[in-house]
Order: C-alpha cells, then structure tokens, then sequence
C-alpha cells in the first residue's frame, strides 16, 4: 500500500500521480477514486494531465481515451490497456495497493 | 445497404471499417488498399520510426485479431483505378469489378516530389519511403538537405540531426509554418533549428536540384549550392483524386463533400486527407491524425442513414514533436495571439490565439496539461447534429 494524499487534496475532477515501482495516477471522479498506469500505452504521455470525464480518462498527447474502470483503451490510437490498481480510503487518506496490479482483460 | 467498399486502407480508412462495425452495418464489408502493408501510422515515420527507436510492427494499426474482427474482405497491393458514382461501381488495377451500395474514398494524400528520380532525393510519406530514407542516414554523418520547414520538413530534419548528420533546411517563405501558427510562433518553433545545430535558409527558392544520376547538392535561387548527399523534400503533398476522373463526383482540392463527409451522392463519402468537406461556410481540407480519425465516425453514420444527419466538428487538433519537444495545437490561428502560460524563451509556453477578444486557437510547447484544458474549452463534440 502506498499513501497517494488526503482525500481533501484530491477534488472531483483531479488526478495525482505517485512514484511507485512504475509512475501510478490516481484519479477522483464521479465519488469514486480509480488508480491506473500513469504512462499512456502509447507513447510517453502523463494520463494524470489528461482529461478526465465520467470513468474515462483522454490522454493529453494524442486523445486515446482510457476505462479508468478496466484500463481498457477505447479509441486509437492507444491499442493496449493500461494496468489498474485498487484504491483504498481510511481515515481521510487515499491509498493505492500497487503490489495487485490488475492486467485488464482484452 | 448490403455491401460497403471502402477505398483507401490508412487510418481513415481502418477507422471507418471500425465505425461501421460499431454503427450496427452486418453486410459484406470490402477494403482496397494499394499499399501491400497492413494499415499502420503515420506519424511515427518522421520521428520514432526513423530515428530506428521502433520497429514495423510498433506502427500497426491494429493487431491481426483486431482486422479479423472486421469481418471484411481485403484487396491489399491493388489500386481503385475507376468509380462511378451513379451506381458505385469500381474497377481495380487487376481489372476487378467491385458493385457496392455505399463507398467510403478513403485515399489520402501524396508526397510532391522533386528531382525526377533522381537517386538520394527522398519524400516521406509511406512506410516503404520511411525505410529507404532510413538506410541512407541511420549511421549519420551524411549531409541532409531538408527542403521545406513545414512540420514534416521540421520533424525529418530534427531526426536527421539527432542520428548525427549535417542538416540543412531550406524554406521558401520568409518565417517557416506562418500560415499555420502566425509570424510570431511560427518564428518561435523555427528557432529550433539552430538552436539544435541544423541550419535554416529562408526566404529562399531551390532553383534546381545538382547530380546526374545521384544527387550532389541543392541550388538555391540566389545560385548558392549547398553540396548534398540526401536530399528530403517536404514540400506538401497532394489528395489522390486522379481516380476518380471521370466519376461524376466534385474533385477540387480533394473530394468535395458536405458538412457531414457527404458526397453530391449520398451512398458515396469521404474521409481523412482527401476529403475537402464544408465547414463555417468554406471548403476545408485538413492533414492531420486526429481529424481523420474523427470524420470516419461521422461519415459512416451519415452514410448509413443515407443522408447527412452529423456534421464534423473539425476541432482543428494536431501535434508534432521536434528536437525534443512537443508543439499542439487546436482551434485557428488568428492575428492577435499571446503567451498564458510559460515563455517563449523557455520552449515551453502556452499561447492563445484571439479574434475580437474570443480564443480561436490554442498553441502550446511541452504544456500538455494546461494544453488539454484549453483545448477542451474550445471544443465541441467530435459528432454535432446536422440542422
Ligand atoms: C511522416 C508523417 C508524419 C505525420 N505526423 C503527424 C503528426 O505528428 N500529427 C498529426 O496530426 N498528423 C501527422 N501526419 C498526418 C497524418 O498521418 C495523416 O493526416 C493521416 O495519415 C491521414 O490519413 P488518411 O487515411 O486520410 O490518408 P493516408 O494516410 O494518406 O492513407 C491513404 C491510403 O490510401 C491509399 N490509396 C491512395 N490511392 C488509392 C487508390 N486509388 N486505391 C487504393 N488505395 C489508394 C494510399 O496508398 C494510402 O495507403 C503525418 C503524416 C506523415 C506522412
Ligand atoms: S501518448 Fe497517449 S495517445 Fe499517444
């Protein structure tokens, strides 16, 4: 489990990035909180400056949009998805367990 | 509608397959593509394609099981050589006669070329162009002629340097990328260049191209040469449209079509580079990834409806990375334009273009955040209801 911030520095909308063994972003929309691969399966992009909109997450260098749900992407030009991590909350902090990554399901 | 051929198997081509796929259409589903290749990306081949960081395989477009899933019937290495447009017949170069019910034109653009085959000179715009450009500057050292500084000019120029070569860019126009960005950032991003070891000429014409059979150099207007082992022109390309003489169709700078990707017929619609749709009152024709991607969802819903009922909203988007660095833009540029973000002297800035005080366009260098947010504001939805 890594601590990713308190649940106060992460507004609806908002996404944070974390170091772990590999870059995670960890997104709040919609009440929910979901934690995916920072880095778009395409190329070298940052999903957390993307922009968020309901469960998808579209990447700020060339749009491919991402599930935040499954990792999954749902345009090109992103082919692959990207892992996603399971999110924990407890006593106003968001962590993120990114020892069960979550190979999506093609 | 039974059958859809669609002519033309880049990536307006493979995305209106998986539009109509997505859209419902069950029928038989026809591609003709004259590329031997399966369809593969663009834009990788200016940069990390040639650069030699990814291999043929990285471009794909989709996977096997991804185009087995179309369901279609493909004629790849064969060219649409004739299309009526009264009953959407097609003839192929290996004299097959295709009927179909709806056809997407799905052709794209080619390279304007100089030199007469003349051997050194180089375009790019193919996978086949990519790796013949490739094997004259992969071990650098060779001196690069790049004519042209548009983004495609830029882009090769900025790989060529990066694998070690003496490069040269040449421009006709006295800023690079004026018409696209405006005088001021058009300058900004030219500035890169130098900046990174590779000079740039402009305000120049290329008089003629030196060698007998191989290149040798490059006179410029002024009766300078400047002494060359590959030439690359980036000098814009052309809609491939030749095919369709004789169709019955609007060919003017590209297909003609209507708001929604529309044809004068409505069976027949066109996508991506050589579609010259309608769009606030003028004929446009854009040459980038993301609108070609876009039109193809509209197009199909239109064609499958049988009359224009979307319209593309032509956000205007396209990126291009050099030396480097990443440059977006979306929306139009405009006269009056300023920095928001960042600075010009830093490479890394964040402009907004504005006509009567309202934002039309947005321009950032290695902004990708504050980039998307602005972009966002000026958008609309890719799919905007007709009428
Ligand atoms: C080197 C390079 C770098 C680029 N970089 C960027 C970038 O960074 N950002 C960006 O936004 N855009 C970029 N682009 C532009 C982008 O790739 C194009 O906008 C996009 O490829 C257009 O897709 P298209 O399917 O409309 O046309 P095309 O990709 O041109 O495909 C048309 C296909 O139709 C085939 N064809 C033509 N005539 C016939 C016929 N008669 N019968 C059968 N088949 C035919 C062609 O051979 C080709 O395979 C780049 C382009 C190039 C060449
Ligand atoms: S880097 Fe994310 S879509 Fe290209």
């Amino acid at each position: 489990m890594i601590r990713a911030c308190d649940v106060d520095d992460l507004p609806d909308g908002e996404a944070v990035r974390l170091l772990a063994h590999v870059p995670i972003s960890v997104f709040h929309t919609e009440g929910q909180y979901f934690a995916i691969d920072d880095t778009c399966s395409h190329q070298d992009a940052s999903l957390a400056d993307g922009w968020v909109e309901g469960c998808f997450v579209e990447c700020p260098l060339h749009a491919a949009s991402f599930d935040l749900r499954t990792g999954q992407p749902t345009c090109l030009p992103a082919k692959r998805p990207v892992r996603t991590y399971p999110v924990v909350v407890s006593d106003g902090a968001i962590y993120v367990d990114t020892a069960v990554a979550q190979e999506a399901i093609a | 509608m039974r059958t859809v051929t669609i002519v033309g198997t880049s990536l307006a081509g493979l995305r209106a397959a998986q539009e109509l796929r997505a859209q419902g259409f069950d029928g038989e589903l026809v591609l003709v593509g004259d590329e031997p290749h399966r369809p593969y990306d663009r834009p990788p081949l200016s940069k990390d394609f040639l650069l030699g960081k990814i291999g043929v395989e990285d471009l794909e477009l989709a996977d096997a099981a991804g185009l087995l899933e179309l369901g279609a019937r493909w004629h790849l290495g064969r060219r649409a050589v004739r299309l009526s447009a009264s009953d959407g017949s097609l003839t192929l170069s290996d004299g097959t006669e295709l009927k179909s019910d709806g056809v997407v034109i799905a052709t794209g653009a080619s390279a304007r070329t100089l030199g007469d085959g003349l051997a050194g000179v180089h375009t790019l715009r193919t996978l086949d162009d990519a790796v013949a450009l490739r094997r004259e500057i992969a071990d650098g050292g060779v001196r690069v002629v790049v004519i042209g500084a548009g983004f495609i000019g830029a882009e090769t120029a900025s790989t060529c340097r990066a694998l070690g070569c003496d490069v040269t860019v040449v421009e006709a126009a006295p800023v690079p990328l004026s018409r696209a960005l405006g005088p001021e950032f058009g300058a900004a991003c030219a500035g890169l260049h130098e900046e990174n070891g590779v000079r740039l000429v402009t305000g120049i014409g290329v008089a003629a191209l030196e060698g007998d059979t191989r290149v040798t150099g490059v006179r410029l207007a002024d009766g300078t040469v400047l002494g060359a082992d590959v030439v690359v022109a980036g000098i814009g390309v052309r809609p491939n449209t030749e095919w369709l003489d004789g169709s019955g169709l609007v060919i003017d700078n590209g297909v003609v079509c209507d708001e929604g990707c529309v044809t004068a017929s409505p069976n027949i619609v066109a996508v991506g580079d050589v579609a010259r749709f309608r769009h606030e009152g003028a004929h446009v024709r854009t040459e980038h990834w993301t609108s070609a991607a876009e039109q193809a969802g509209v197009a199909v819903r239109n064609l499958l409806a049988g009359a224009t009922v979307a319209h593309h909203a032509n956000r205007g988007y396209f990126w291009s990375e050099q030396y480097g660095h990443r440059i977006q833009f979306a929306g139009q540029a405009a006269a009056e334009a300023e920095v928001v973000e960042g600075s010009l002297a830093e490479r890394k800035f964040v402009a907004t273009y504005l006509r009567d005080g309202a934002v039309t366009g947005v321009l950032a260098m290695d902004s990708p955040k504050p980039f998307t947010r602005l972009r966002r504001g000026l958008a609309r939805a890719a799919t905007v209801p007709a009428g």
